[in-house]
């Protein structure tokens, strides 16, 4: 069976170093899934498309079709990585509205892998302070090794290259040893599994 | 069909002059526009309680009566009252009286309502909300069929040989409305008693309020209720019409801009796409709105926002009148069109003592009773 994992792309600027990352990721993670005889359909959601769609979606409450096609999307992955720039030490305004917009049990048990992106090494923590504090509130299964990418990654330095490269390879590897492991996502329609009335109004009774 | 005019009494300043109506105006406003509505040809007025600034309304059936005096047709409704931080018995006692005093105009649309800080503004706690909206709504549909009752619940003190004052009119209680726009329980509960299911809509996409309906139609049939394409569904909506629609949007835009629910977000046009608002002409109100059966089927009851963001009463009373001419014979003609004659009309105080006189009628053998009716409800 096809496993579903969506990228959650928080990069701001078009052709960012987040989606790069983000890329590198979501291909490292279908070869991975592939080494284990498992075929992956792998979909990006990019944040930036939908900003200003989130910021109306947290003001009226509801989200435009597009937007709710996509948080419809995370909701029935079997994995997610989540990749975000790194402004003053944490994730972005913006990534963190998306995930307000998923609800509570939206990860509940799901795979998650944590990834981020700055000028400097020194915002490399962000990831451990930041990303992963929040995704463990709810309730995701992170996958112990994220991915920080600086600028210095992606330079010349080929020992550099060369690190991130292994370290995308490690958790691309974590990851679809989480998804394989579990069992296809499920979403639980709502409709189909809400409480009878004769329950509820037994509970007072009783 | 029945077509409303339902408001919250929001308090907006007037984003086009600054200026902000008193409460004294604003509630004197209310009284206009449900007089107006009668006038104009709306069958319902409707008002929904709040407690919290920057909205007015907090005694609706102070406020429904005292239009009631000066009308003579419209049926009075809440959009909603709260059935979680009122008593029940005073809630069976006063909406029993407004019957009286209004010759049987009157239901009820409950909702939980209410922030969090308001619940405890009445002694309540929002995270017993739905359990309060259960437990007040059983005890308030026993207490205007039973005439004496027994009663213990988790939420107020018991009752022992009660009755509550005065009796429904002829034996009749109100109507009942649930109000929901997510809660599957609420809708469920509308069901269970054979009540009436309103959905907002008018902040909701359609795919959403057409899975919410759906379920309580479904429900309704499942308690035995009847099909469901006889379940008593209502829905909202909002416009603002012109004869010109390009007049209507540029009116109407500095009012949405800034409104406290959608301003600051979503353009007019992106929101008028994803729910029910329509800004335009007559015929782009009419269209759309008769639209609206392509989501929820045949359904009972339609009612409009008009009177919010600030929109001042000259305009507000304007918009009355151009529909009322305009709009509403059209809407009326178009929702009787291709409607199956087995769907039935949202009960009124005549249609249920007709109903109930027919009950009476074939089982008058056996009892004599003219104040106790009995309940629809399922054991």
């Amino acid at each position: 069976m096809t496993r579903t994992i969506t990228v959650v792309n928080g990069g701001l600027s078009e052709t960012s170093s987040t989606r790069r990352l983000a890329d590198q990721l979501g291909a490292a993670t279908t070869e991975a899934l592939r080494a284990r005889g498992v075929a992956a359909e792998v979909t990006t959601v990019d944040l930036r498309e939908r900003a200003h769609a989130i910021t109306d979606a947290t003001l009226t409450g509801f989200a435009a079709q597009a937007l709710q096609e996509d948080i419809d999307r995370v909701l029935a992955s079997d994995g997610v990585i989540a990749a975000t720039p790194v402004y003053s030490g944490s994730y972005t305004g913006l990534f963190k509205s998306f995930v307000d917009l998923l609800g509570q049990a939206a990860f509940d048990g799901t795979p998650v892998l944590l990834a981020a992106t700055a000028g400097t090494a020194r915002h490399s923590l962000a990831l451990e302070h930041a990303m992963r504090p929040l995704f463990s509130y709810l309730r995701a299964l992170t996958v112990p090794t994220g991915v920080f990418a600086a600028s210095e990654d992606w330079g010349g330095d080929g020992d550099a290259a060369g690190a991130l490269a292994g370290r995308v390879r490690r958790a691309a590897d974590e990851l679809a040893d989480l998804v394989v492991a579990r069992e296809p996502k499920r979403v639980v329609d709502e409709f189909a599994s809400a409480p009878s009335f004769s329950d509820l109004l037994g509970d007072l009774r009783r | 069909m029945q077509l409303g005019v339902f408001s919250v009494g929001d308090i907006t300043p007037d984003p086009t002059t600054g200026r902000t109506p008193t409460q004294h105006e604003r509630i004197k406003g209310l009284v206009e526009i449900g007089k107006k509505a009668e006038e104009v040809g709306f069958d319902v007025f409707a008002v929904g309680e709040h407690h919290d600034h920057p909205f007015v309304p907090s005694a609706l059936t102070t406020l429904s009566a005292y239009v009631a005096a000066q009308t003579e047709r419209i049926i009075f409704s809440t959009s909603i009252a709260h059935i979680t931080t009122n008593d029940p018995v005073l809630m069976a006692e006063q909406y029993a009286f407004l019957q009286h005093l209004s010759d049987g105009r009157v239901d009820l649309m409950l909702g939980r309502g209410n922030t969090g800080p308001v619940y405890p503004w009445f002694g309540k706690d929002i995270r017993d909300g739905l359990h309060l909206a259960i437990e007040n709504y059983d005890l308030l549909h026993q207490l205007w069929r039973t005439d004496v009752v027994d009663w213990q619940g988790k939420y107020r003190t018991p009752l022992q040989g009660f009755t509550s004052t005065p009796r429904p009119l002829d034996g009749v209680p109100p109507f009942v409305w649930h109000g929901s726009i997510r809660s599957l329980e609420i809708a469920e509960q509308a069901a269970f008693y054979g009540n009436g299911f309103f959905h907002n809509h008018i902040f909701w996409p359609s795919t959403h309020v057409r899975r919410m309906v759906d379920f309580y139609r479904q429900r309704f049939e499942h308690y035995g209720h009847g099909p469901r394409d006889q379940a008593i569904v209502g829905l909202g909506g909002q416009v603002y019409v012109r004869p010109n629609s390009q007049d209507a949007i540029r009116e109407f835009r500095p009012y949405f801009d800034v409104a406290p629910v959608y301003g600051h977000g979503p353009s007019l046009e992106d929101f008028m796409e994803q729910t029910p608002l329509t800004v335009g002409s007559p015929q782009q109100v009419i269209e759309r709105t008769l639209a609206h059966r392509e989501i929820v089927g045949d359904y009972q009851r339609q009612m409009f926002l008009l009177d919010h963001a600030g929109l001042p009463l000259t305009t507000v009373l304007e918009q009355m009148d151009f529909l009322g001419e305009h709009v509403l014979p059209a809407l009326r003609e178009g929702f009787a069109e291709g409607r199956p004659a087995h769907v039935p009309d949202a009960p009124t105080h005549a249609s249920l003592l007709a109903a109930r006189q027919q009950t009476d009628a074939t089982s008058s053998a056996t009892s004599s009773s003219t104040t106790a009716s009995e309940s629809e409800v399922p054991a």
